[in-house]
């Protein structure tokens, strides 16, 4: 583990214009078509962390509106007061130059969807705790946990008064094809689709030939499918590029063991939240697998400049 | 003020409330043409680690020799894991836990103090085989026992047709299509537990009733075999969880578990007599067709130490031992009568076999925010002008204080019961 420059090297995020993306712009465009192709250029050019803070601010609305998440204001508040400070606080201790706060931002939506309590201090201390992670448990320049993964684990099995709720989204297989749809495009933008599907398909395998040796009918794999916390975990927990390996097919290696162990976990020890556990408990293969098999670190921005240039 | 609040409520807990349980959560087999459809169930777990004990409230009403019981359990169990219980415990323990109505009377309004507040009467709770054949059909009988006034037998099987046959060729008459539903508890490698009434030693207990049946087993599964008993249901059935645990509520983790609407202010005519039971009935109808009959309902969820308003008393120790809450006692945490670390979670689930295609599996939360389905009705306050002639403003601010509150009540029971506006408003005016 390594603090300090290190650390500001490895969280920098560029701050000036990316390079526009190559969108030909023709000649004889009518100024519609030119206004949307440069839309489109603007949007390609923009943080994948955007869209997820877009997505899972409205996953957040919609949980607190219309699926009674239990989830006070208050809470929302002052999770986002303490995630934001923290990672203020950090970036002045380490002096961090490069450093923004979406980042935060996603940690503090994923903290507010996931974690479930009974007081108003357990949210913010998690928001804290999880944003320090990425400051202080660092393996080779990149952060160990996704933060929101950490966040989750600390209040299912730490915090007195937290608590998980993974049936909360219920099983509308409708509102799943509307995740993925929007997950997809958040992961397609960072670049990191592979792992959410190699885990999603080797998930679905696992339960699918569990429906079919126990005889069961499709509606159960249906029903397991369509729960939202499976993914949710699949699109914005799995697929943090920062948290999983750099090379592609030990991507998908990675993939395929967090979804056995999470079968495992779940139909095997009959515990709850099994993909979030599996996640955690593997997670200190990937510093290992990237020390084995070197790749590319991810960049969050696109870019044409080289990334890493400062680690 | 929680003490004056509990002292005010008018505990209403109508029998009709908590549905006429037929059935358990495994299935009963009738006469062959079983006009037997289940459609309610009640349910008691206790659940302590890996310690499960389930208690299922017997209301068969059919001929005693045509009755059966299969419940898929993880483990083979003993002699010592099974016992009959008490039906009155379920009685308690509904009547503690079943939803309520609080009803508060305004003071006069030109007197300084706020409420007065009012005691009310509290309305009483209602409240033999072959061993070859055997081998032959894959079917294992692990035990055999007699229990209070059941036969039991444990079985274990490895093919689902087989248990099918051995189960009909013993009496016990399955419905058709047991053998798919069987086969997934099967391949799980779990056990059956099968019981029937022993005629001979149901004579002898003097009851005209069967008694509650009771089993402990300790296994990380935590969950309620429901699918079994969809085999012979039509249309949607009902089932009434109360589970006992040390931390906290308890909890779906693979269905949604949502709250009951409550704790809001509803029309004063709802006190008549058996109007809180239809408008509980129709609203909790309203709310499960809302939801599709996909979500499990918290009706309940209270530390058994105490309860504000108490519907009935918090289960004493002997109760709760009954019932098979077996850490009561022995940490000697007795804090005063009734106060126990007890927590009460009840779930009320209306489920189909489309809507519910697998069992429950629950999990323990550390949610300890207590919440009851509690319903308030507030008597305005029937003095005349003349008690308020000091104050006519006063006492005019209030009629049409009210007015509003009484409009306000009218729109939220239409809401959640889907009853017609104009009927509640005209039943206001009476």
């Amino acid at each position: 583990m390594q603090m300090a420059k290190s650390a500001a090297a490895a969280t920098a995020e560029t701050f000036a214009p990316p390079t526009a993306a190559a969108v030909p712009v023709s000649v004889r465009a009518s100024p519609l078509v030119r206004a949307a192709r440069g839309f489109v250029a603007a949007f390609r050019r923009l943080d994948a962390r955007v869209f997820q803070i877009v997505f899972l601010g409205s996953l957040l609305l919609f949980g607190a509106l219309l699926r009674d998440f239990a989830l006070q204001w208050e809470q929302v508040v002052l999770t986002f007061a303490a995630g934001l400070a923290t990672q203020a606080f950090w970036i002045k201790a380490l002096g961090l130059k490069k450093v923004g706060f979406l980042s935060a931002f996603v940690t503090c939506l994923g903290t507010s969807i996931l974690v479930r309590a009974d007081s108003l201090w357990v949210h913010p201390l998690l928001a804290s705790l999880a944003m320090s992670s990425k400051f202080t448990i660092r393996i080779r320049g990149k952060h160990l946990y996704n933060p929101a993964n950490l966040a989750v684990i600390l209040a299912i099995a730490v915090v007195p008064g937290a608590w998980a709720s993974p049936g909360q989204w219920g099983s509308d297989v409708l509102i799943g094809l509307w995740f993925v749809c929007l997950g997809v495009t958040v992961t397609t933008s960072a670049k990191r689709l592979d792992i959410a599907w190699a885990f999603l398909g080797s998930y679905t395998a696992l339960l699918a030939a569990r429906m079919l040796i126990l005889g069961q009918s499709e509606m159960v794999l249906i029903h397991q499918l369509g729960n939202g916390a499976l993914l949710l975990f699949t699109f914005f927990m799995i697929s943090d590029p920062m948290t999983t390996p750099n090379r592609r097919p030990l991507r998908l290696a990675y993939a395929f063991l967090v979804a056995a162990f999470a079968f495992v976990w779940q139909f095997h020890l009959f515990q709850p939240n099994g993909p979030v556990w599996a996640l955690f408990l593997l997670t200190p293969l990937v510093p290992l697998i990237d020390w084995l098999w070197p790749g590319q670190k991810h960049s969050w921005r696109p870019s044409t400049r080289p990334i890493n240039v400062l680690s | 003020m929680r003490i004056a609040l509990a002292a005010a409520v008018v505990a209403l807990v109508p029998a009709a409330v908590a549905p006429p349980a037929h059935a358990f959560c495994g299935f009963f087999v009738g006469k062959a043409d079983a006009s037997l459809f289940n459609e309610a169930s009640q349910v008691m777990m206790v659940r302590d680690g890996d310690k499960t004990t389930i208690t299922m409230l017997n209301d068969y009403k059919g001929e005693l020799t045509d009755f059966a019981l299969v419940v898929p359990v993880p483990v083979v169990l003993k002699r010592d894991d099974i016992r009959v219980a008490d039906k009155k415990i379920f009685d308690r323990i509904d009547a503690y836990s079943a939803p309520r109505l609080a009803e508060y009377y305004d003071a006069n309004p030109c007197d300084r103090r706020e409420y007065a507040l009012r005691r009310a009467e509290a309305v009483p709770s209602p409240g033999k085989s072959a061993g070859g054949r055997e081998k032959a059909l894959g079917v294992e009988v692990e035990a055999r026992y007699t229990v209070g006034e059941y036969d039991i037998v444990i079985l274990s099987a490895s093919q689902s047709d087989g248990l099918e046959t051995w189960l009909t060729e013993n009496g016990y008459k399955i419905p058709a299509g047991a053998s798919r539903a069987l086969r997934p508890y099967i391949q799980q490698n779990m056990k059956f537990f099968v019981a029937r009434v022993n005629l001979k030693e149901q004579a002898k207990t003097g009851f005209s009733y069967l008694r509650p049946l009771q089993f402990r087993f300790e296994s990380a599964r935590f969950m309620l075999p429901i699918r079994l008993g969809m085999i012979n249901a039509q249309g949607p059935q009902d089932l009434i969880v109360y589970v006992l645990s040390r931390q906290g509520r308890v909890e779906s983790t693979n269905y949604r578990t949502v709250k009951l609407p409550a704790n809001m202010e509803l029309p004063t005519w709802l006190k008549q007599k058996g109007e809180f039971t239809r408008f509980y009935k129709a609203m909790f109808d309203q709310q499960a067709k809302r939801e599709n009959h996909r979500v499990v309902f918290t009706e309940y969820f209270w530390d058994m130490a105490w309860c504000d308003p108490c519907a009935a008393d918090p289960l004493s120790v002997a109760e709760l031992r009954e019932a098979g809450v077996t850490w009561v006692a022995d940490d000697g945490r007795r804090r005063g009568s009734g106060a126990q670390p007890v927590v009460l979670t009840r779930l009320h689930i209306r489920y189909t076999r489309e809507t519910f295609p697998e069992d429950l599996v629950f999990h323990e939360t550390k949610d300890r925010a207590n919440f009851q389905t509690r319903y308030v009705l507030r008597h305005p306050w029937r003095g005349g002008l003349l008690q308020c002639l000091d104050s006519l403003g006063t006492y005019q601010r209030y009629r049409e204080s009210v007015a509003a509150r009484e409009e306000r009540a009218a729109q939220v029971l239409a809401n959640l019961t889907g009853w017609s506006i104009d009927e509640i408003r005209r039943r206001q005016g009476r």
